[in-house]
């Protein structure tokens, strides 16, 4: 297969197993949050904003891969080589 | 979401100024930003303040306690600094919701500078509060393993630019992919969440850049242990 293609499918394979071990966090993130909630409403605002902030820090993890899908698909370093052949 | 139509971009065009589209907007949101603060202070009434200067008392009392919160009593001398930054990352990414305008956080190039600001600030302040002993933050609590641990921290440190960094370029930018995206797809409709989804990303991304540079700037500041 040409290099173009292996690029496509190693941008779209990354982002998958990126997204698999985020939604894994922020599963876990959100349901202890949700539990001590319910637990304790009045904690309710605080836990509320401590959640999001650890969300955004996980969901951090798969914007970078999401940034290195988008280098590979957009701004590959090796195109001039590749294609220069 | 980028606009096919960029007025601004436009008419700097028009004047030769043909300097990116990211440039253009920072500077009109510094703009925006000063006249505000001008038209909010020009005339200030103290006993029952109205409108714009009743807005912005709002809008600073809330980051003054949330800064003080954060950064005790010591950081709260850095208010200007972490106060800009939170104004100004906001209104760069609600300025995507303006049709003819872009963000300029949608671009590493704003991003880069704003967070290489923080980690010159962390040092300098670190350097001002604690003088030469500002080496210690860097040893860790025992001598011989210093050196190891000096490696370490340093290479820390400078993943903390990339990571604010990349973070903010990358919500922005991402959200503006999935739009136009959606665009392209269903143009009616069904974007609305995902724009409504994108005002939540634009106070949370600025909320969290201005917690980690809170976090960074307080280390520098507290005692080495």
């Amino acid at each position: 297969m040409s290099y173009f293609t292996w690029c496509i499918i190693v941008a779209g394979f990354s982002t998958a197993i990126a997204t698999l071990g985020c939604g894994i966090g922020q599963g876990i993130g959100v349901y202890k949050a949700v539990e001590g909630i319910s637990r304790n409403p009045g904690a309710g605002t605080k836990i509320m904003v401590s959640m999001a902030i650890g969300l955004a820090f996980i969901e951090a993890l798969a914007i970078y891969v999401f940034v290195v899908a988008m280098i590979t698909l957009m701004a590959n370093p090796f195109t001039q080589i590749v294609v220069g052949k | 979401m980028v606009h096919p139509f960029l007025v601004f971009e436009w008419l700097a065009k028009q004047i030769h100024i043909n300097l990116g589209p990211h440039v253009i907007y920072g500077w009109l949101i510094a703009i925006l930003l000063i006249v505000l603060a001008w038209r909010a202070t020009r005339n200030l009434n103290e006993g029952a303040p109205s409108g714009l200067q009743n807005f912005m008392e709002v809008v600073i009392e809330g980051l003054e306690k949330f800064i003080e919160e954060n950064a005790g009593p010591k950081g709260k001398e850095y208010f200007p600094l972490f106060a800009t930054l939170a104004l100004f990352i906001l209104s760069c990414n609600l300025i995507a919701l303006v049709p003819g305008c872009y963000p300029p956080t949608a671009n590493v190039n704003t991003n880069l500078a704003m967070a290489l600001t923080v980690f010159g600030a962390t040092h300098y302040i670190g350097i001002k509060e604690h003088g030469f002993k500002y080496i210690k933050h860097f040893m860790g609590p025992v001598l011989p393993l210093a050196p190891l641990i000096f490696i370490i921290e340093v290479i820390s440190h400078i993943a903390r630019p990339i990571s604010l960094t990349l973070r903010l370029f990358g919500n922005m930018y991402g959200h503006e992919m999935v739009l136009m995206v959606f665009l392209a797809l269903v143009p009616l409709f069904v974007p609305l969440p995902m724009m409504l989804m994108g005002i939540m990303v634009a106070f949370i991304q600025t909320f969290v850049f201005t917690l980690l540079s809170i976090i960074y700037i307080s280390g520098a500041i507290e005692e080495a242990h």
